[in-house]
Order: structure tokens, then sequence, then C-alpha cells
């Protein structure tokens, strides 16, 4: 379960979030829909505690982003936007070390690995170094590495940014596989037809603030736009302007 | 103290994989230094060991004109050889560095001596090239020996006693030891072993940081339930690895090379014993912490893996300065010099190896103070990973 509430952040004389608010509730996905620079991924940020908020607060499963941020982070596993790997290390490695980092014993951690890797259908590269990897095979391991200590809350920063149809078929799976195992997914996009067709609950940014923030037919009915994007067109049209 | 231990574990397998920094560890700083110091040391031999030893040849025109000076010249182990064909032909041969000196002797020569009028010599040289000078300042030397000599002979002629001519007799004492001529060249030494250890910890302390970041695996690592500075402590406890690895092999490399090295014959007897050498890795392991968390914490402030490399080439000179200083004033190891890290282990090293009595106190400070700088930085380094802007 994931709480926001009226944060602000700014960067100097940008205000990039300005009074977002919104839940994210446990058993269902929810979508963080805006176009480029809205502020998802500031908003994002501040929820997975590389980010302080000016001012707002928001909490992970009643953890405080900023007083309990350690918390927090346990209750989260997150794919920020762009993650890298270590080109040194392979796969299992890379997904290996953080199992350590999140303090999974040694039994344990071959064993997640060797489900996660199972999960995200990453076996034929698995003992491969990542160096050279395609966005892809990239995404992937991304995805294990802030999957395997199996954390409640998931948080992905653009997760199908570069990926083929095949590779978002098997995300888009996933995703609704941990749905049903009621956690609480919280992603991002810019594209509004990916977001309708996973997401329970639609937040819209624009601007730095939260145009509209319903279920896919609630956004339909208040806009009055059956095409899902005239709809989105419309709602970020409805915050104000600077 | 786990997650640090990870962190640690992990920076090791991934540099271990990396065969640039395996190389500059393992290569570039431990063999850079002994092969630049054998290089030197060579030079220095090649110079010491020309004067009287070496036959010189000196190309001279006119030779019929001046059958005795040939035979002086000869007799102080001059090989007088023929020159050019003619004045304009030496000045050439001298320009063009075909010839370092040439002595022309003219025909009138041999006249001019009998009627005792000054006989008129000519030596072609270039004072600018340093390195032809010495051939020249020997020449120069052996004819004045030669107009001294006759000097003498006519004044005995004329019964005067030659020593007359010689109203001073000057006669020098060098009270330097053989092994305390050698600091210049150990003062390089100690440069080599503090750039070794650095180099080696280089590209660990920017990929810990700016690579990192660079590369997108920083914010996925600050995700996790961990405190940076657990990460960050890790990640300076690998640089601290990697330096003492690259500091270790550098002192084993020195230790065999000095065995190939003629240092005798330069009048240098350093003390450079198994003893030392360890005593040497002891003085030196102070700087490591210091080292690396001062590049991690210069890496930090960076935006990108080429501009922390561009700013750590910096800090790899900066601990010469010290020493510089301190080798042009040729000052002597005082109590306040202890303070300053780099130059306190250069001076306590260069007593060591002079094999003179090493002050304990001077030690202590040493040790003391460089690791109070190295934990003062540490602590600045986790401050700065701190802070939100370390995603740049």
């Amino acid at each position: 379960m994931i709480r926001v509430h009226e944060i602000h952040k700014s960067f100097g004389v940008v205000r990039a979030v300005r009074g977002v608010s919104f839940q994210a509730p446990d058993g269902k996905i929810t979508g963080l829909l805006g176009p480029n620079g809205a502020g998802k991924s500031t908003t994002l940020r501040v929820l997975y505690t590389v980010l302080k908020p000016d001012a707002g607060t928001a909490s992970v499963d009643g953890a405080d982003v900023v007083k309990d941020g350690l918390n927090a982070r346990r209750r989260i596993g997150a794919l920020p936007h762009g993650s890298g790997l270590y080109p040194h290390l392979t796969a299992r490695e890379n997904v290996a070390y953080f199992a350590r980092l999140c303090g999974l014993d040694k039994a344990e951690i071959d064993d997640r690995v060797d489900e996660i890797v199972r999960l995200l259908e990453i076996e034929d590269f698995a003992d491969r170094r990542t160096k050279g990897f395609s966005q892809g095979q990239r995404t992937k391991v991304s995805l294990a590495r802030a999957l395997v200590h199996d954390p409640q809350n998931v948080i992905l920063d653009e997760p199908s940014n570069g990926l083929d149809v095949m590779a978002t078929r098997s995300l888009r799976n996933l995703i609704l596989k941990l749905k049903d195992a009621g956690r609480c997914v919280l992603f991002s996009s810019h594209v509004m037809q990916e977001v309708a067709a996973l997401c329970d609950d639609i937040c819209i940014i624009a601007n730095g603030q939260v145009a509209i923030d319903d279920s896919v037919d609630g956004i339909r009915n208040r806009t009055g736009c059956d095409d899902l994007e005239d709809a989105f067109v419309k709602a970020i049209h409805m915050v104000r302007p600077d | 103290m786990r997650t640090t231990i990870v962190v640690f574990l992990k920076e090791i397998l991934d540099n271990l994989r990396d065969r640039r920094t395996l190389a500059s560890a393992l290569i570039m700083g431990p063999i850079f230094g002994p092969v630049l110091f054998a290089f030197v040391i060579n030079l220095s031999i090649e110079r010491s060991l020309d004067d009287i030893e070496r036959t010189m040849e000196l190309p001279v025109i006119g030779q019929q004109h001046a059958p005795n000076l040939v035979r002086y010249l000869e007799s102080r182990n001059i090989e007088v050889v023929d020159g050019p064909a003619d004045a304009a032909a030496a000045i050439d041969a001298v320009k063009t560095g075909a010839n370092d000196v040439v002595l022309i002797i003219p025909e009138q020569f041999g006249e001019q001596l009998q009627d005792t009028v000054p006989a008129k010599l000519e030596l072609v040289s270039d004072q600018a090239n340093t390195d032809a000078e010495r051939d020249a300042r020997r020449a120069r030397g052996a004819l004045y020996a030669y107009s001294q000599e006759l000097a003498a002979v006519r004044l005995s002629a004329r019964g005067v006693n030659p020593l007359v001519l010689r109203p001073l007799n000057i006669d020098e004492v060098d009270v330097s030891t053989p092994s305390g001529r050698s600091a210049m060249l150990l003062g390089m030494m100690s440069y080599f072993f503090i750039f070794a250890a650095l180099m080696g910890g280089m590209y660990l302390a920017i990929d810990s940081t700016a690579g990192e970041r660079e590369r997108g695996s920083l914010e996925p690592l600050l995700c996790l339930p961990v405190t940076r500075d657990q990460l960050m402590l890790g990640k300076i406890a690998a640089t601290c690895l990697f330096m003492m690895l690259s500091l270790s092999l550098s002192l084993v490399s020195f230790f065999i090379a000095l065995k190939f090295m003629p240092l005798e014959q330069l009048g240098m007897t350093p003390n450079f014993s198994p003893r030392v050498m360890l005593a040497a890795l002891l003085l030196f392991a102070p700087f490591i912490l210091l080292g690396a968390a001062l590049m991690t914490l210069v890496a930090s402030f960076t935006k990108s893996y080429r501009e922390a490399q561009t700013w750590l080439s910096v800090v790899l000179i900066a601990p010469t300065m010290p020493i510089l200083i301190v080798s042009i004033l040729t000052l002597r190891p005082r109590l306040e010099f202890m303070f300053v890290p780099s130059l306190s282990q250069h001076l306590l090293l260069v007593d060591m190896v002079k094999n003179e009595p090493v002050n304990n106190l001077h030690v202590v400070i040493s040790v003391v103070s460089t690791l109070i700088f190295g934990a003062l930085l540490t602590w600045i380094c986790a401050r700065l990973y701190r802070r939100e802007g370390l995603l740049g």
C-alpha cells in the first residue's frame, strides 16, 4: 500500500512536482500516466527514497519515506528509469548481489534467484556477463533484481521502454501475476493504451499536478471521451498552467 | 557490517574481471616505477663513469702543427682523430651534432709558441647542449692543464718558481656519505610507491561513484534497504585492498629490480633489505585509506567517468608537491613535517633506506596524522554520499 499526500519537489526554479496525491492499494495495479516531463519519475523517486520531497508526505505500508526510509525501502522493489547492470557480472550474479544486499540468507538466495530467473524467462542468458545485453535483456535482469526479495510493493518507472512485443507481453503477464499475488504494483508510462490494458486505477499527471485519478471507465466518463487517447489529451489540459 | 562486506566482495569480483582496473593495479603502478628508476640510474652511471675511464675521441684539425699537444692529449686518454676539412666544416659538424666538440690548431700555432705570444687554439662546441658539453669540458680541461704545464716550463727556464702561479691550493673535502648522495633518487622512489598505491585504486574509486552513476546502476542500488554509509564503506574498503595490492607488488618489483642495478658504481649503498621493504609497506599503509577516500571524494564530485579520470590525474600529482619542495630545498626531517601525509612517509623512508636512525616519535605522528586525515576524508565522503545530488 502506497500513499502519497500533497508532495512538492523543485529543482532550482523548475517545479517538477506540485502537490501530487494518490494511493496505490494492495492487490491492484496503479498506473502513473503523463507526458514526458510531467513529474512521474520525480514522484516515483520520492517513493523509493532517492529524493526528499520539499513538502508533503508519502508512505509505503505505513513507513514514512523521509523519516523511516530504510523500512520503506524494505517494503519496495524498484525499477528506476534507465536502470543499469554491472557489465562484468553475469545476470545471475547481478540478481544475487541485490538479494544479498536485501539481507536474504545464503540458502534462500540460490532458490530465490533460480525462481526469479525462471519467472522472467531469462534462463538462456542468466550465466552470461551482462556486457552487450540488449535493452530487453537488461530490463528483464533489472526486473529480476528488483523482485528477488519478493517485495510487497513494486514500483516500476517506464518498464516497457525499449521492449519488443514479446517482451512487453511477458512484462504484462508478470505484472498481472504480481497483482494476483496481492502485491501493490505502481508503474509509470506515457503510453495510454498500455496503462489502460493493465491498470485498475490510473493517475494522470501533467505539469507536476494530478489531472485525474480514476478507473479507466471513470476517466472516460469524466472527460466525455470514448477514445482513450482523446481522454488522455483532454485530461492533461484540465490542470492549471503555470 | 554484513552489507559492507557484501559490497566489498562484489567490488573485488567485479574489478578482478575488469582488465583496465587490473592493468593499472597490477602492471602500471608496480612496473612503471622500477622501469623509470632503472632508466634514471643507468643514465647517472653512464655519466659518472665518463670522466677518466672512458676514452674520449677528439676530432682535431691541423694535428701536424702541434705534435706535442697531440701527444699530451693522448696521455690524458683523449684519442685524437682526424677532424672535418676546415673551420667552417667544423662549425657545421658541431651545429648538426655530427661532432660534440672539434679542436682547431691554426698553422701559426708553433710559431706563436716559439715567440712566446699567446698561441691561438679554437675549440668549437655547443654550450647549450649539456650532453655534448661534457666532452667539451674535458677537452677544455686538458688544454688548460697543457697551458699550465707550458707556463711552468717557461717560468722555470727564466729562474722563477712555477708555484708563484699557484697562490691558492684548494682541496675539496666531500663529506656526503655514499648513500646520502642518492637522496634525489630516493625521493623519486617514495613517489613511485605513492603513485603505485593510487593507481591501484583509481579505477575503483571512479567506478564506485561516477561510473555507477553513468551506468545507471547507482539508483537501483540506493533503492535497496541498506544505508549509503554501508555502501560507501564497502567501496572504499575494496579500493583500499587494490591499492594495498598494487603497493605491495610495487615494493616487491623494486626489491627485485634494485638487485640488477649497479648502485655501488654510483657510490650508493642504500639499504633495501626485506626488513626495510616490509617497514615501508607498514609506513605507507595509512596513506592508503587517505588516498582511497581522497579519490572517492574527488570522483564523487564529477559528472562522468571521463571527468573523474581527468580530476584524478591531478590527484596523482598532488602528493609529489611536498616531496618535490623538500627535495629541492634539501630539508631534513623535522617534527612538523610528520603531520603532512606523503611528505612524512617520504622522509621516513629516506632515513630507513639511508640506514640512518629513525625517530620513533616521528613514525607515530606520521601514522596517526595520516590515519586521522584518512578518517576525516572518509567521513566527508559518507556525508557527500548522503546528498540527493549524488545521482546528478
